[in-house]
């Protein structure tokens, strides 16, 4: 192993910050045991949880764009209620929201979580009813929106009496199979990514009742309405995409996590401050003012764990960023972990009173909101599922080329999503804080972002499609079989080959770039 | 951490902290606004257009609150002649308060353009009066019939010029006057009590 690792510059492995010795094999060969029984157990359940999570990724598109094309040419599709833009639109949100990012979680979660543990997936079959109750749940959700029985709360739309149980039940009975893994643990220490996970399947059953609870009567829907909306930003999609990145970045690289002390702080503190931020959203409105300082007070605390996790994200990767050549997975999940401190640091900088004043009701929210959703949430998780379905098939990826299609349309997409979209905001803003301007200038002002919106989102949707197409083949076993046994998982491969030497498609799409990580990295 | 309870613990006291505070105790203060006398409880009409309101979606493009004249110029675009407060809402269940601007603010859409017959012809079809509009045209509210099948009791639109359809009369169905009920209900105008200029908008809810 070392004199591979020697040969790839900026890609050598430090065989002793990873303490792995060449007397330790014997345990090493016991922990690749683990793993591969850890795998075995969750194979299934993870496997179902991406397809139907990849399904919902192109249903979510064909809503998406549907949507953003009738901002622009109003006339399109009006004769039909169900194609109404009130009813696409949620239903391009909770497609995504629920169908894809929040499937694609279960399956990274059910996956790592055996691995991190040393032990097998427990209840595997109630998970995988699991996956399937939730899906039913969307499935009536998304029917209910569209055919006009929306709760008409954002974020929580789905009908709370004929869709939401089966999305409560079906994610109980997710976390549960992982709370018995984790009380069936034979690793003693609990790595971080551990932490956000569980945490995560706590905190959503609470927020999402407390969101859906019939009750809330006038501001107060208000508040609650915002309290889950936020909250499942930062206490579902977060926290479960911060386990990810946390894993992914040391477990790919072969080097421990930065600081112990810092995912601490910046776990607890996350915890503590996010849960806190929802009446942002209120800003001016008519709740009680100390509700909405408390949250513009909280956002911007929240510079701490977003600075603790930043740290540990980018200094882990210092001095490794010709990795981002080979791995996918690191190309894709270090791009979210970007994404994740850029979009909370615009969040603390939007949650201000003199920045809400000009960009609350614009377009300025819906480009921010697909920085994280998109942009973090979205990229961790396709860089997940790039290192996690080699492992589930035993077979590579069958293209590189796919796959670099796949991350150039994404990120290209999503730039020309955001930036376009994120100016016509601002002036939109600025001709409704202007008395003198007629409104329809502020739907001038934003008319050029919901054009390149538009175009925006068929590029996105056409990567999704790439990615769909080859996580198709993908299962059709069309990749290689895995040649590189796991004992020498040193090569980091993937777009270019280490080496000059010009070298067959499949055998460059050599899985996700893995280096077994010593102690400290996520394999302890 | 190597300890589950402790994690497990930890962080369900972080969430039960942040429903206390953003949940339980406003609860506990906002339960005893009660409505203004000059605001009545959604007729069975308006309580059926909020739900066609609802159903297809307005929410997404148009708030219904005024904020603070002190902050922002949504008094001074005509929008309303106040910052709107919690009482304001005390019949409103799910709330509406919206979080975008492509359309313009309707809280006191009633007040402010109170011609029924408008209402019709904007929802059939935005662009017939607004041309600049980016508003769908909700044609699915209406029915375009022959003139000769027209009944009396039938609500006829007037829709008139290039958008209207040839040869055709244009019918609101009960969904479409409903929902231009509710719009016309939509007024928060009269004068809330401790509300000093410039400042108290939330006066009204506090302890």
């Amino acid at each position: 192993m070392p004199c591979r690792a020697g040969r790839m510059g900026g890609w050598r492995v430090s065989t002793d910050s990873a303490g792995v010795h060449l007397d330790e094999s014997k345990s090493r060969v016991d922990d690749i045991a683990i793993r591969l029984r850890a795998d075995a157990s969750s194979r299934r359940v993870a496997l179902i949880a991406f397809a139907t999570a990849i399904g919902w990724l192109l249903v979510g598109s064909g809503f998406g764009e549907v949507s953003s094309l009738k901002m622009h040419i109003p006339d399109l599709l009006v004769n039909e209620a169900w194609l109404t833009f009130g009813r696409v639109r949620p239903s391009h949100l909770n497609a995504m929201i629920y169908g894809w990012a929040s499937l694609a979680m279960m399956g990274v979660s059910v996956w790592m979580m055996p691995r991190l543990l040393h032990t097998e997936l427990r209840f595997g079959s109630l998970a995988e009813s699991g996956i399937w109750f939730w899906n039913v749940g969307v499935v009536i959700g998304i029917a209910g929106i569209l055919s006009g029985h929306s709760d008409g709360l954002e974020w929580l739309e789905m009908p709370r009496y004929i869709a939401v149980p089966w999305l409560i039940v079906g994610g109980g009975m997710v976390g549960v199979a992982l709370l018995a893994t984790l009380a069936a643990r034979r690793a003693e220490h609990l790595y971080v990514s551990v932490w956000y996970i569980m945490a995560a399947y706590l905190w959503f059953p609470i927020i999402f009742v407390i969101g859906n609870w019939p009750a809330w009567t006038g501001v107060e829907s208000a508040a609650t309405n915002w309290f889950y909306a936020h909250n499942t930003l930062g206490l579902w999609l977060t926290a479960v995409s911060l386990g990810a990145a946390y894993y992914f970045i040391p477990k790919v690289l072969g080097r421990p996590v930065h600081s112990y002390q810092l995912s601490l702080l910046g776990f607890w503190t996350l915890a503590f401050f996010y849960a806190l931020n929802g009446m942002h959203h209120l800003i001016g409105g008519p709740v009680p003012e100390w509700m909405i300082t408390t949250s513009i007070v909280a956002s911007g605390l929240m510079v701490i764990p977003v600075l603790a996790v930043g740290i540990n994200h980018h200094m882990t990767m210092v001095g490794r960023f010709t990795a981002l050549r080979y791995s996918p997975t690191l190309r894709f999940v270090v791009f979210g972990a970007m994404s994740y401190t850029a979009v909370s640091l615009q969040g603390m900088f939007t949650a201000t009173r003199a920045v809400n004043r000009v960009t609350h009701f614009t377009q300025w929210t819906i480009a921010h909101a697909h920085v994280g959703v998109y942009g973090f949430v979205t990229f961790v998780m396709f860089g997940s599922i790039y290192y996690i379905m080699p492992r589930i098939m035993n077979r590579e990826w069958p293209s590189a080329r796919l796959i670099s299609w796949h991350f150039w349309l994404v990120a290209g997409g999503l730039v020309l999503y955001v930036v376009p979209l994120s100016v016509a905001g601002v002036l939109q803003g600025l001709v409704l804080l202007d008395p003198q301007a007629p409104f329809e200038r502020s739907v001038q002002a934003e008319m050029f972002g919901l054009v390149t919106r538009s175009v925006a989102g068929l590029v996105l949707t056409v990567g999704h499609g790439v990615f769909a197409w080859h996580f198709w083949l993908m299962t059709r076993a069309r990749g290689a079989e895995r040649t590189i046994s796991p004992f020498h998982e040193v090569r980091p491969i993937l777009f270019v080959a280490p080496e000059s030497a010009p070298i067959a498609v499949n055998t460059v799409a050599d899985s996700s770039g893995a280096v077994s990580v010593g102690r400290g990295g996520p394999n302890r | 951490m190597t300890r589950t309870w402790l994690l497990m613990i930890g962080a369900f006291a972080t969430v039960a902290f942040a429903t206390i505070v953003l949940v339980v105790i406003p609860q506990t203060m906002l339960m005893h606004v009660t409505a203004p006398p000059e605001l009545h409880p959604y007729s069975a009409v308006e309580a059926r257009g909020r739900d066609v309101y609802i159903a297809n979606g307005c929410v997404y493009c148009h708030s219904q609150q005024i904020r603070d004249p002190a902050f922002t110029t949504d008094v001074d675009r005509g929008w309303g002649t106040r910052a709107t407060v919690p009482a304001d809402y005390a019949y409103d269940r799910p709330h509406l308060l919206g979080t975008s601007r492509t359309g313009p603010d309707l809280i006191n859409v009633g007040q402010r353009l109170p011609d029924p017959i408008w209402h019709l012809i904007h929802l059939y079809d935005p662009r017939a009066v607004s041309p600049w509009s980016i508003m769908p045209a909700f044609h699915f509210l209406f029915e375009v019939k022959n003139p000769r099948d027209v009944r009396p009791d039938d609500r006829v639109v007037p829709v008139t010029g290039p958008r209207a359809p040839a040869g055709m009369v244009v019918v609101a169905r009960p969904d479409a006057i409903a929902l231009v009920q509710y719009l016309l209900s939509l007024k928060r105008e009269y004068p809330v009590a401790a509300q000093p200029a410039g400042e108290g908008r939330n006066v009204h809810a506090m302890p």
